[in-house]
């Protein structure tokens, strides 16, 4: 009776593949136990099992001490365990209420009780701290608050075991600390939690015990006082990791990105960006501060030719490139890592290799008087897919069936090797493992020692300090402060990214 | 995986036909018809002879040509419905070349068929335009051009090309898709070389998706706007472009009536039906090239494989209708399950 879930000895197997291989994962009541693995290392196919939406091959699972042989997913609920979805499961038009009470409706009279329902979210609301106004539309409030009420959602069908599947990966760095909080006020009222994640950050301040898995298998548990982010980091990977970013000193030379004075309105008609000027040197990586919202994408927009420039000039080396289409600016020497990899950096539906391609498929050798020639796209594709390591099972797969670290390798293997002068990478790393972030950090600067420039836009302050030469402050559209990572705090630059003078930080 | 996924892909509309056919025969028994001898003279009456061979094949020709015109916009993410009326605007086109222009059969018949597909195109292009241009829904606009076409070309044919009997003048002989020898082996069908042209067009669309940086784009275009736009690709003249081939295919269905079937356009109180039907063909065949091919052929025995299965079995050709309704059904639930089968094997993505 000592775990409330212990999971043992798990095999699950796809066709070729062996998804879960002999992973134990056991789980003490009252504690927050961290799951921990790459992308792809099979925590989600592990937590499918637990919920009984797959049968493994082989191992038990207990909860709560009953042995439970479960292939229906209303098990899971009905033994109080309930998940809050990396990508949240709600009905945008409805109120917080109706969402919360959805499947399991309170009634009088035949009628959906609303007004009981919104007392019983609030009680619950109140108990753990989980701020949320009953009576808005999901679609009104933060992504903080949608969070929140996918936790409250698996409190009001009695839940005492809640997964929380990457819950940080879509939260500003406050929201993350308000997270944080209730996961701590939820242990304390009796829940148990297991948090999947590969943020060793958080791992380290909130959680009691890890368990790690490593390409299916699991590799063990430990005691998270007794270890620090390099081991478990090395547990995960299965080797050491860099988590300080080598790099040596940049010598930057000419300008090759040049902003002047730029004014870019959006989608509401109101300048984003709004009177921006920015430098990107041939050999430096230039990182853009700012919190999401202060016209970084429109910015990026601007630059690559998806949205229109109302004043002021953008060049690349010599070259205007106000105004240019997407095609001349791409052709012009830009290459572009978008920051949302499934909306722009992939055709899903296409095969890795056409993906290879979507710049350049009309260029020979790829094609010929409007001909593909399949032979030179798959042998590039081939190519890129062993040097960027991209673990796909060949060139003809779906770029939909990859992982999200090997999508992102896809592409940054393709924007890479056209060889651009300058190269944008737009939220580089979101949602990626640290062995992915490591190499993709290290090909970005390999970038800048080759003498291309790069600009950086990232809402990871780590990542800003750690990998630019120079950091520009963005905010309200325009850059307010150009800092020198060796030289600043995440303090100063938070301060300056919320509008604050330079300086102040220290006076305070 | 991927050699299950083919054959999945086949198993669908197969079984599809057999379930169609299974229930369409229980219906039958039940209002009293005999099933067994029904489905018999079905059969005879699409393979029996070498006439009901012919009258399929000639069925089949506009059925590919309208499927193929569905299934390309349906691989670039458009839902052409326009079909209908973009081929009542090349059939008319065909035939007012098939009797104003003199010229001998090596240019006339390839003309007559090009201004159908111009007409086609062109008619095809209007949702284009306004689709890529103010994002009007190409459903609504091309069911409203089915319309437009309709009554159009009724208009044109009475104010300008009026013969006794509703009707235009016949193409000229030289403009003549109507092979003798096709008919003299088929026991005088009505079979034409428009097969020939079908068939062909079958494979411009198989290249056109897939061989060519035009089908790349347009293909692109139909997975993901944003990654286009983002990748250099003209999505605004893809989606034009797009319905443009679309028309072009379906205005080439209506040559087929025009320059071979009838050998000239009447004047229609309602739509052919040709043109919906194209719809369910490329539902059928998978919106592939071969399978369109193959879901006309079906399509288009069953309907003249109807005509003997009343005269012989006396049982209505309504009946028919229903089966073809079945077997759509099937085939759209089992993409369902199909899609269903996806949706789980990609939450166990690993």
């Amino acid at each position: 009776m000592e775990y409330v879930i212990d999971m043992r000895n798990i095999r699950k197997e796809f066709p070729g593949i062996v998804a879960n291989d002999n992973i134990t994962l056991q789980v003490k009541k009252g504690e927050i136990h961290a799951l921990l693995g790459e992308n792809g290392a099979g925590k989600s196919t592990l937590m499918n099992v637990l919920f009984g939406l797959y049968e493994p091959e082989q191992g038990e699972i207990y909860v709560k001490g009953n042995k439970v042989v479960n292939n229906d997913p209303n098990i899971a609920n009905s033994l109080g365990i309930g998940m809050v979805h990396q990508h949240f499961m709600l009905v945008d038009k409805f109120t917080v209420t109706e969402n919360i009470i959805l499947g399991k409706e309170p009634t009088k009279g035949g009628k959906v009780d609303l007004h009981t329902a919104a007392k019983e979210v609030q009680a619950l609301s109140d108990q753990y701290g989980l701020r949320v106004d009953p009576y808005a539309k999901v679609e009104d409030i933060s992504v903080g608050m949608q969070q929140r009420v996918e936790i409250l959602k698996t409190l009001y069908r009695g839940a005492d075991i809640l997964i929380f599947d990457e819950p940080t990966a879509v939260l500003t760095p406050q929201e993350i600390l308000e997270l944080i909080q209730i996961m701590r006020k939820l242990v304390s009222e009796g829940k148990s939690i297991i948090l999947i994640t590969h943020k060793l950050k958080e791992i380290m301040e909130v959680c009691d015990r890890c368990t790690v898995i490593r390409r299916g298998r699991g590799v063990g548990t430990v005691d998270v006082k007794d270890s620090n982010p390099d081991s478990l980091a090395a547990m995960m990977v299965g080797r050491e990791v860099n988590f300080t970013v080598i790099k040596g000193i940049s010598e930057p030379k000419e300008s090759v990105l040049t902003i002047k004075d730029l004014i870019v309105l959006d989608s509401r008609k109101v300048p984003a960006v709004n009177g921006l000027n920015l430098t990107v040197k041939a050999g430096e990586i230039v990182g853009i501060a700012g919190v999401d919202g202060n016209g970084q994408s429109e910015l990026l927009e601007a630059i690559t030719g998806l949205r229109k420039i109302n004043e002021g000039s953008i060049h690349l080396r010599d070259k205007d490139i106000t105004n240019l289409t997407p095609r001349s600016v791409t052709a012009s020497g830009l290459a572009h890592i978008p920051q949302d990899r499934h909306k722009h950096g992939l055709v899903l539906d296409f095969s890795v290799g056409e993906n290879m391609v979507l710049q350049t498929y009309y260029q020979k050798p790829f094609s010929k008087n409007g001909i593909l020639k399949f032979s030179p796209i798959f042998e590039k594709a081939e190519k890129l897919i062993s040097e960027y390591d991209v673990r796909t099972p060949d060139a003809f797969t779906p770029a939909r069936a990859l992982s999200g670290g090997n999508q992102q390798k896809a592409i940054i293997a393709r924007e890479v090797d056209r060889d651009p002068d300058f190269l944008i990478a737009a939220q580089p790393t979101r949602g990626l493992d640290v062995g992915a972030i490591e190499f993709i950090h290290s090909k970005l600067i390999e970038q800048r020692d080759k003498g291309k420039a790069v600009l950086l836009v990232s809402f990871e302050l780590d990542e800003i300090i750690n990998v630019s030469d120079r950091i520009a402050v963005m905010y309200e559209g325009k850059i307010v402060a150009v800092v020198d990572p060796k030289e600043t705090t995440e303090q100063e630059l938070g301060l300056l990214m919320a509008g604050g003078k330079r300086g102040t930080v220290h006076a305070e | 995986m991927q050699n299950k996924n083919k054959k999945l892909k086949l198993l669908v509309p197969l079984v599809s036909v057999f379930l169609g056919l299974l229930i369409g025969g229980i219906i039958m028994l039940l209002s009293g018809y005999p099933p067994i001898e029904a489905y018999i003279a079905l059969f005879q009456g699409i393979v029996g002879d070498s006439y009901v061979i012919g009258e399929t094949i000639r069925q089949m020709s506009p059925l590919i040509l309208s499927g193929l015109a569905v299934a390309f916009a349906f691989r670039t993410g458009l839902f052409n419905i326009g079909v209908e009326g973009q081929l009542l605007v090349g059939w008319l086109a065909a035939v007012y070349v098939g009797v104003t222009v003199d010229a001998p059969a090596v240019l006339h018949i390839p003309l007559a068929i090009l201004a159908a597909a111009v007409a086609g195109a062109l008619w095809g292009a209007i949702p284009g335009i306004l689709k890529a241009r103010f994002k009007v829904h190409e459903v609504i606009t091309t069911i409203m051009m089915n319309y437009i076409a309709l009554y159009s070309t009724n208009e044109i044919i009475r104010s300008f090309l009026l013969a006794p009997g509703e009707r235009t003048e016949n193409v000229k002989e030289s403009a003549s898709l109507a092979s003798p020898f096709l008919q003299s082996i088929t026991q005088y069908s009505t079979l034409h070389y428009g097969i020939i042209v079908a068939l062909v067009a079958a494979v411009i669309m198989w290249f056109l998706l897939w061989r060519t940086t035009m089908g790349y784009e347009l293909r692109a275009v139909g997975f993901n706007q944003h990654a286009s736009q983002y990748a250099g690709i003209n999505v605004s003249k893809n989606i034009i472009l797009s319905m443009a081939i679309s028309g072009a295919f379906a205005g080439i269905a209506g040559s087929m009536e025009g320059l071979g079937t009838y050998q000239y356009m009447t004047i229609n109180a309602a739509f052919t039906g040709v043109g919906f039907d194209g719809i369910a063909v490329a539902l059928l065949g998978a919106n592939s090239a071969i399978g369109v091919v193959l879901g006309a052929a079906l399509f288009g025995g069953l309907k003249i494989g109807a005509l003997n299965m009343q005269s012989i079995a006396g049982v209505p050709t309504e009946l028919v209708g229903v089966v073809i309704a079945l077997i759509i059904f099937f085939v759209a639930c089992s993409y369902i399950v199909h899609w269903l089968m996806n949706r789980v094997s990609k939450g166990g993505k690993i």
